[in-house]
């Protein structure tokens, strides 16, 4: 009987090891622990044995099964792995085939643009406004210093609705720092987006209609340092850490000190190259301290308060940003372009 | 606004280079756009005489010569010009040279014979005779050139000898000698029978040469004595070698000898500076900014003209308003002529073309004193008076530029006692022109009123240099020296015999503007701590007076009106770049973005993660555009915002509507053939009945599409999709109770928000499409800005999450075709009874098994009671009631 459980021991072991699959396992099972199976017969047998032999027996019947069992589940684990290693085999993909397109929208170009820019300004405090573009010459001109006869009032520059020249399309987003001194305490920070119109016919740098950022803060004590510091930050946010700029002076009606920013040609670096057109400094917007005449003429004590204000040309700061050669581009609205962006 | 340097030196001395000169300027205030080398083209080009000329052996029109070039040895050159005589200076451009224009010289052979360089006319060194009156080319028809415009009947014989006659007194002479005298030649002839000598203006003479000889007037004929044409005579032509009569010497370079030795910087002066649209103005900023001593130049004039101003010329001023000074002097026995060398090169280098001694002095004095001059003949002021008064209605003048015009009382007229003779600050009147022969000249220096003169101007569409100067308003104070510098010139140019005395009407009182020095205001507004003797030194170079705490400013810095100006004036000579950066210190605020804002952020969002592309479109159309999307003739919607001075009828009105710009915008992708396009835009329309007249200023978002991947539920897909991402509670999608032309009559709904109609989507009528140009079916949406930023918006709530099973079940009803989805979902939720929580179209049938005019449709319910798990009764007791509900109010029975 000792020989047969042996056997047996050897016999199945060998049978389990070689077992290629679930099934085979099974049914190996079957052949040696099942009811009718070959241990189960030899366990039938013990009756026969001595009451010497039987703890004996009864002791390596029991190690026999045990092995046949632990090995049983050593082997299942091992087919099951493997089992499953194949089929994730086989579920190989190709992951270079491309994926299928989930198609997104793209923001227009100058409105990343124009994003960026909110985005600094509302960092530091600023209220973003909008205002009306069918606007009063009396707000974009009057109110902002450029009286009667001023050249930019010209019909030839500016469009209007009625021949007293009364309702015109704004030229400038400025008219919005009278509204935003109308309308608001202070002290005042804002930014007002929008677009704009002048009478250029279009061509690759000209649009009869564009857009521009203004910006405006009136406060206590406000000068002309924090007006080249605030945008000296703005300018190292949007162009990187460490650009350069410089400020040169000019002429708006309702500033004074009025001043246009330039910022270092990033082509050349300041050495002078076409993009710059050799002056190695690129113009990028027009500022100042607001105009006494512009405050007073808003109620503002001139001798109390100061502000100083500021306008961008967006398309230009799009163009310049996305390297765009061409006006036109931006109205024209072709998915070939919009969706490089 | 073109500055010459050589000019500028003058006043200031400035060694800059033109880059750091441009830099130095730009960085105080007066931007430069450009600076320009004139001699830059020009390179290697010198001063030479010729010394030996012999005719090409191989060409029957050009010429062999040796010119001395300063070197030992003279150079050959080949020339085909006949103006060139042995003796004369002429410009020679060397082996390896450059001109005007890129071109290249270098030697050569020319039928044969070697030459190394070219003789140069004026156009090729960039001039012509108005730079160099003296070099005008007389030509004489040399008979040898003669070539008959039809061979067989030449006017003159072919083998014509001297003294055979041409015609009456004309008869062919041979030059014998030629010897120069001055601008001219004296010219010895062999006339046949003899010989003559004869003075002549034309220089494409030589000896040998056959010409026709008038022996009546003792003249040598040109073309035009001959009745000829340039055809007749193709070498003899008004073009050759600019030869030169100046004061140099062979081997000299060309370039100071022509004046193109000068360095010309372009500024962009700003409107309040008009000061600096003269030379003396940017000399005075140059010399602050440099720290140069500006020297100015007063007027000396002798006045030794015979007669009294006062019993010749009288001025009135009726205008007074219009006219704050006018000041005028008068110049009697005037000789027209060329002005000088010196004169000329500045008018030139400045981009003035020079005329005549009189036209360049008033152009000079315009350039230096930034004052316009206007010389007219004092013949034609009639009675000796000249009066500046407003134009009487319809009064009519022509201009110097030969254009008549019509006038209003709104132009400003210089007149005699009849008629006006010039038009005030704006251009001379034909009429009173500066001619050839003019005898005595009266200079009109003054000032008008700038926004008479800008409006004047641009009524009658002429902007000229003057007016651009008067409109910008200039300094009464700077027409006496102005005319008297015109004067000294005059004497200085032997021009003419300057009257004493001088005409000077003052319809203003000059009031010196005074400020108060402030420094402490002034660095508190620019941030700085520049010293008061600094701020003091600044502006006693700008010629501001400084006595104590006391700011005279100069006359003829009129934008300078308070302690802001002050500031900047400090400011741009401190130097911008000096001034300190600082952060923005006082009261935070909070910044951000107005729920406006933010609503329209969400909306382009939402538009571009389904696959929506933003695009910017104008915001004027064509008022057809209304027709093109099929609104009737008398819709109320085409009352727009008219823009009266468009740059066209494209152009030309506010839209009231943003389907046309979409529907454009759409067509050119299109016809680009892009694929599958998907567009949107939050786009305003400005609509009439604003505050104060203006516009009422709503935002639409538009959204539109093509494509395989687009049909009208996608398109409601994604409008559902948007306002429930808005949380918007009640959607509906109705037929619009009043028909919509633009829309597919049978593919458009409006869609509804509780009670509030927001918007309008649909695929576009085909008509619309048609009158686009395509044949694609377009689907828009117009959803009103205003209304969703208005409408209910449920606040998210928490609802427990269902604790029990929800029972679902599946109907298909058959119903008639005009019984829509709409109508048999909102039967299915009458009929339930409190236990249905969805319910889900998922087929339309239509076909086999479906009788004729109806349909099947199926939908998945979704049943579930909050407290218990239903039983299966409980669940079919429920869909029992949906489905008597259907039968009995649709008559929509179970498929």
């Amino acid at each position: 009987m000792k020989e047969q459980l042996e056997q047996i021991r050897r016999e199945a072991l060998a049978a389990l090891e070689s077992a290629q699959n679930a099934q085979e396992l099974d049914a190996l099972r079957v052949k040696y622990l099942g009811k009718k199976g070959a241990l189960t017969a030899v366990l039938k047998q013990m009756g026969k044995l001595s009451a010497e032999e039987r703890p004996a027996m009864g002791q390596l019947a029991n190690e026999v099964r045990a092995a046949l069992e632990q090995s049983l589940e050593t082997q299942g684990k091992k087919l099951e792995a493997k089992a499953l290693e194949d089929r994730l085999r086989a579920e190989a993909l190709d992951v270079t085939v491309p994926g299928k397109g989930v198609k997104t929208g793209h923001r227009h170009p100058m409105y990343i643009a124009l994003d960026e820019i909110k985005e600094i300004f509302i960092g530091m405090g600023f209220t973003v406004l909008d205002g009306p573009e069918v606007e009063l010459a009396e707000l974009n001109f009057d109110r902002l210093n450029a009286e009667e006869g001023h050249p930019s009032r010209d019909w030839s520059d500016t469009f209007y609705f009625d021949t007293d020249s009364r309702v015109m399309l704004r030229s400038q987003t400025s008219p919005m720092q009278v509204r935003a001194m109308d309308s608001m305490d202070l002290p005042i920070r804002i930014i007002a987006p929008g677009r704009v119109y002048r009478k250029d016919e279009v061509d690759a740098t000209h649009s009869p209609m564009f857009h521009q950022v203004e910006g405006m803060v009136i406060d206590k004590g406000v000068t002309m340092a924090d007006l080249k510091g605030t945008l000296n930050t703005v300018v190292e946010q949007l162009y990187g850490k460490g650009t350069k700029t410089r400020f040169r002076p000019h002429h708006f009606p309702f500033t004074e000190p009025s001043c246009e920013m330039d910022v270092q040609c990033h082509k050349c670096g300041g050495v002078g190259c076409p993009t710059c057109k050799g002056e190695g400094w690129i113009e990028l917007l027009g500022a100042g301290m607001i105009h006494p005449n512009v405050l007073r003429m808003s109620g503002i004590d001139p001798d109390v308060y100061s502000g100083w204000a500021f306008g961008i040309g967006l398309e230009r700061t799009a163009m310049r940003r996305f390297k765009i050669a061409d006006l036109r581009l931006i109205f024209e609205n072709d998915v070939r372009f919009l969706e490089q962006f | 606004m073109n500055l010459s340097r050589k000019w500028l030196e003058e006043f200031v001395s400035v060694s800059a280079d033109d880059k750091a000169f441009a830099e130095a300027m730009t960085l105080s205030g007066s931007k430069v756009e450009l600076t320009h080398d004139l001699g830059e083209e020009i390179s290697n080009v010198v001063v030479g005489r010729v010394v030996e000329m012999a005719r090409h052996e191989n060409s029957d029109h050009m010429w062999v010569c040796q010119i001395d070039v300063g070197r030992e040895e003279p150079v050959q050159i080949v020339t085909g010009a006949w103006n060139v005589h042995v003796g004369d200076l002429v410009p020679v451009a060397l082996h390896k040279s450059t001109l005007p224009g890129g071109k290249k010289i270098e030697k050569g052979k020319l039928r044969g014979v070697l030459s190394n360089g070219m003789l140069c006319g004026l156009s090729e060194l960039g001039l012509d005779t108005r730079d160099f009156p003296y070099a005008v080319i007389t030509p004489a028809a040399i008979l040898g050139d003669y070539h008959p415009l039809d061979k067989e009947k030449p006017s003159i014989p072919n083998h014509i000898q001297p003294g055979h006659k041409i015609y009456g007194p004309v008869v062919a002479a041979k030059v014998t000698g030629l010897t120069a005298a001055g601008d001219a030649y004296d010219v010895t002839l062999d006339t046949g029978s003899g010989s003559a000598s004869a003075a002549t203006p034309c220089s494409n003479l030589h000896e040998g040469d056959l010409v026709a000889y008038n022996t009546k007037s003792n003249t040598i004929c040109t073309l035009a004595d001959l009745h000829a044409q340039q055809c007749e005579f193709p070498h003899c032509i008004d073009d050759g070698i600019f030869i030169l009569h100046e004061d140099c010497k062979p081997g000299d370079d060309l370039k100071p000898v022509i004046g193109a030795d000068d360095h010309v910087v372009e500024f962009e002066i700003t409107p309040n500076r008009p000061d600096c649209l003269s030379v003396i103005g940017l000399a005075r900023e140059a010399a602050a900014t440099f720290g140069q001593p500006l020297r100015l130049h007063q007027p000396v004039v002798k006045a030794e003209g015979e007669g009294s101003l006062v019993d010749l010329l009288d001025v009135e001023t009726p205008a007074a308003d219009l006219v704050p000074r006018y000041t005028a002097r008068m110049v009697r026995n005037v000789k027209i002529a060329p002005s000088p060398k010196w004169m000329r090169e500045r008018l030139r280098s400045m981009g003035v073309r020079p005329i005549n001694n009189i036209v360049d002095i008033t152009n000079y004095v315009m350039l230096e004193y930034g004052q316009p001059m206007h010389a007219f003949d004092y013949r034609y002021v009639k009675g000796g008076k000249i009066i500046v008064r407003r134009a009487e209605e319809g009064e009519k003048l022509t201009t110097l530029d030969g254009k008549e015009h019509t006038l209003t009382a709104n132009h400003l007229v210089i007149a005699d006692e009849h008629r006006a003779v010039g038009l005030a600050g704006i251009m001379g009147g034909e009429n009173s022109e500066i001619v050839a022969d003019t005898a005595d000249v009266v200079f009109e220096s003054a000032t008008f009123d700038g926004t008479c003169i800008r409006k004047g101007a641009l009524a009658l569409g002429m902007r000229t240099e003057a007016s651009a100067k008067f409109e910008k308003g200039l300094d009464p104070m700077n027409t006496l020296p102005a005319v008297d510098r015109a004067c000294e010139l005059v004497e200085l140019l032997g021009a003419g015999e300057v009257l004493p005395g001088t005409i000077d009407i003052l319809n203003y009182v000059p009031q010196p503007k005074v400020l108060p020095l402030e420094p402490e205001k002034i660095n508190g507004l620019l941030g700085t701590d520049i010293s008061r003797d600094e701020m003091v030194d600044i502006l006693q170079k700008l010629d501001f007076q400084v006595d104590g705490d006391a700011v005279t400013v100069p006359s003829w810095r009129g934008d300078v009106i308070g302690m802001a100006d002050l500031a900047e004036e400090v400011a741009r000579f401190h130097g911008y770049n000096n001034i300190p950066t600082t952060l923005m210190r006082g009261q935070t605020t909070l910044g951000g973005y107005s729920p406006e804002e933010q609503l329209e952020r969400r909306l382009g969002g939402m538009c571009r993660a389904m696959g929506y592309d933003e695009i910017i479109t104008y915001s004027f159309i064509s008022p057809t555009c209304y027709d093109k999307i099929r609104w009737a003739a008398d819709d109320s919607r085409r009352q727009s915002f008219k823009i009266l001075n468009p740059l066209g009828e494209d152009t030309s009105i506010m839209r009231t509507t943003v389907l046309p710009s979409m529907l454009e915008i759409l067509t050119r992708n299109y016809n680009y053939r892009n694929q599958n396009v998907r567009l949107y835009e939050v786009g305003r329309i400005y609509l009439p009945g604003g505050d104060d007249g203006l516009a009422v200023e709503n935002k639409v978002l538009s959204m539109g599409a093509y494509g395989s991947d687009m049909d009208f539920y996608t398109l409601k897909g994604c409008v559902e999709a948007i306002l429930k991402d808005l949380r918007a509670e009640h959607i509906r999608f109705e037929v619009p109770c009043v028909p919509n032309p633009s829309y597919h009559p049978g593919r458009v709904a409006d869609v509804y928000v509780g009670d509030r109609r927001v918007g309008v989507l649909g695929q576009i009528h085909p008509l619309v499409a048609q009158n686009y140009g395509v044949d694609a079916q377009f689907y828009c949406a117009e959803l009103d800005f205003g209304q969703l930023m208005h409408m209910d918006r449920s606040v998210p709530e928490y609802v427990p999450l269902p604790k029990f099973p929800a029972v679902t079940r599946d109907i298909a009803v058959v119903c008639d075709e005009a019984v829509t989805v709409g109508a048999l979902e909102a039967c299915i939720r009458k009929g339930a009874k409190g236990l249905l929580k969805e319910v889900t179209l998922f087929d339309i049938y239509r076909g086999k098994g479906v009788a004729e005019g109806k349909k099947s449709v199926a939908f998945n319910l979704v049943l579930r009671a909050d407290d218990r798990s239903l039983t299966s009764e409980e669940a079919d007791a429920d869909v029992k009631s949906i489905l008597d509900t259907l039968a009995a109010d649709l008559g929509a029975v179970l498929r």
